[in-house]
């Protein structure tokens, strides 16, 4: 069984459909109790930092959180999932869970391509060059791109912590990996059949990123 | 880079297609459901339903097609027609769409955009602008006109202002139908198209008049759009998404090639 955590961070039925379709069973639920027994999590969300970690907090999903990844099960972070797990967000100013040493950033506002402004968010498919050969990135067709919607990126303290680059008027970390935990700041359940393989290899995986 | 994305628009009466689609050896359809998952099959980087029923029986019906979509389908969707309050985004949201579109509603109630961006985030909040030209008045500075109700009432409301108020009220996304170029199969609406997309800093997503790959390579080019909307180049089968692409992306527009 794969728990979804429900903090109260957007609608989280479109990873559960997404699972359904994969033909793994899994739960929505922000009940700890029922997210232990979870063999494996998956940490989504969309929204602002400072509400999410707010209802972190109230709810104590956040040390529940801490101490599944310190205990080795395979955690997955999407989206706003991908960056609370950073040390601290420059959304809000808020301080965020510390699993991964390293800030959230914004995109700068002057962000231009070949003379022309980029807009903000970041919304749309983009490209993520993997690095490493991680297990969760497995397997992915050459040139694949993934559906993101941010303004906001996380920006690892080690650059040995990102699995993968995206360009948008910068190049940001658009996929961290560190020990048990993977995360991507895209969302692989609206991605198509790429998105859909990560879930799948994320669903294999032990939870060890044997590069 | 972003992709520029091709998104096929699909119109929806009480749970059928308005106009069939056709499907290889040109079979008609008119399940939205199997629509959908055909375009996401070829490609199509978001699609975009239009519920043209009014009627309470026809939204139920409409909402049981998005969940089936959201179980076949796994990029964007948005569904638009009909929406007045934010309970109506709740419903369809939950149902599984990535996003609404308001349109007329919006017009008469420009706090639905503020709201349901409050209550769902920008992004899932897309405003429709239906536009003609008019002559440029002082109270028309943009030489374009809001039109509501489908086309059919133009409201003296001009375009660029009211594309410009809606994005600071919230809309994170704006789907510009020209009516004048609307069922031309000529082309696009550029000036209009660069004229708003120049002017505010959210994605905006021409339509209304595409019979041709060579449109949708102007209007994403010079008409500076992010995406385009296709309607019935796609449906009757004279041209495919992969063609559409290949086409793009052989005359130097990223667009997403695999999938």
């Amino acid at each position: 069984m794969i728990g979804i955590v429900d903090y109260r961070a957007g609608n989280l039925t479109s990873v559960a459909r997404a699972l359904a379709h994969l033909g793994k069973p899994c739960v929505v639920t922000g009940d700890p109790r029922i997210l232990d027994d979870a063999e494996r999590i998956i940490f989504p969300g969309v929204g602002a930092a400072g509400a999410a970690m707010a209802n972190l907090r109230e709810t104590g999903l956040d040390d529940h959180l801490r101490r599944w990844v310190q205990n080795g099960r395979p955690v997955l972070g999407i989206c706003l999932g991908a960056q609370v797990i950073l040390e601290n967000s420059e959304e809000d100013d808020a301080a965020c869970l510390g699993l991964v040493p390293g800030t959230v950033r914004r995109f700068p506002p002057d962000l231009a391509s070949g003379g022309r402004r980029l807009k903000i968010p970041h919304m749309g498919w983009n490209r993520v060059a993997f690095c490493g050969d991680h297990p969760v990135f497995a397997g992915l067709p050459a040139g694949a791109e993934f559906y993101f919607v941010h303004a906001y990126y996380p920006a690892p303290a080690d650059d040995a912590w990102a699995a993968g680059w995206t360009e948008y008027g910068i190049r940001f970390c658009s996929a961290v990996a560190r020990g048990n935990l993977v995360a991507v700041q895209f969302h692989p359940e609206k991605s198509g059949r790429p998105g859909l393989m990560i879930l799948e290899n994320f669903c294999r995986w032990g939870g060890s990123d044997a590069q | 880079m972003l992709s520029k994305r091709i998104i096929p628009c699909l119109d929806v009466r009480a749970g059928k297609l308005t106009k069939g689609i056709k499907f290889q050896g040109n079979i008609d359809i008119g399940d939205p459901v199997e629509a959908a998952r055909e375009y996401y099959g070829q490609g199509a980087d978001e699609i975009v339903f239009y519920d043209i029923t009014a009627s309470a029986e026809g939204r139920a019906i409409m909402l049981d097609v998005v969940r089936r979509v959201a179980e076949t389908i796994f990029i964007p969707f948005s569904v638009g027609g009909g929406i007045r309050t934010v309970e109506d985004m709740r419903s369809v949201i939950l149902a599984g769409a990535e996003k609404v579109s308001v349109n007329t509603e919006a017009v008469k109630n420009p706090a639905l955009i503020a709201e349901g961006a409050r209550a769902f985030g920008s992004q899932c909040i897309v405003l429709g602008m239906d536009v003609r030209k008019a002559p440029a008045t002082p109270d028309l500075p943009s030489g374009y006109e809001m039109v509501i109700h489908g086309g059919r009432t133009p409201t003296g409301i001009d375009a660029l202002g009211w594309a410009k108020e809606a994005e600071r009220l919230g809309a994170g996304e704006i789907c510009l139908n020209s009516i004048d170029a609307d069922g031309t199969k000529n082309g696009y609406e550029l000036n209009l198209t660069a004229l708003i997309s120049s002017n505010v800093g959210i994605p905006v997503i021409a339509s209304g008049g595409a019979g041709k790959p060579e449109h949708l390579l102007d209007v994403l080019t010079r008409g500076r759009a992010d995406a385009a909307l296709i309607a019935s180049m796609v449906h009757y089968r004279t041209h495919t998404i992969p063609e559409i692409k290949a086409f793009l992306h052989d005359r130097g527009v990223k667009t997403r090639m695999n999938w």
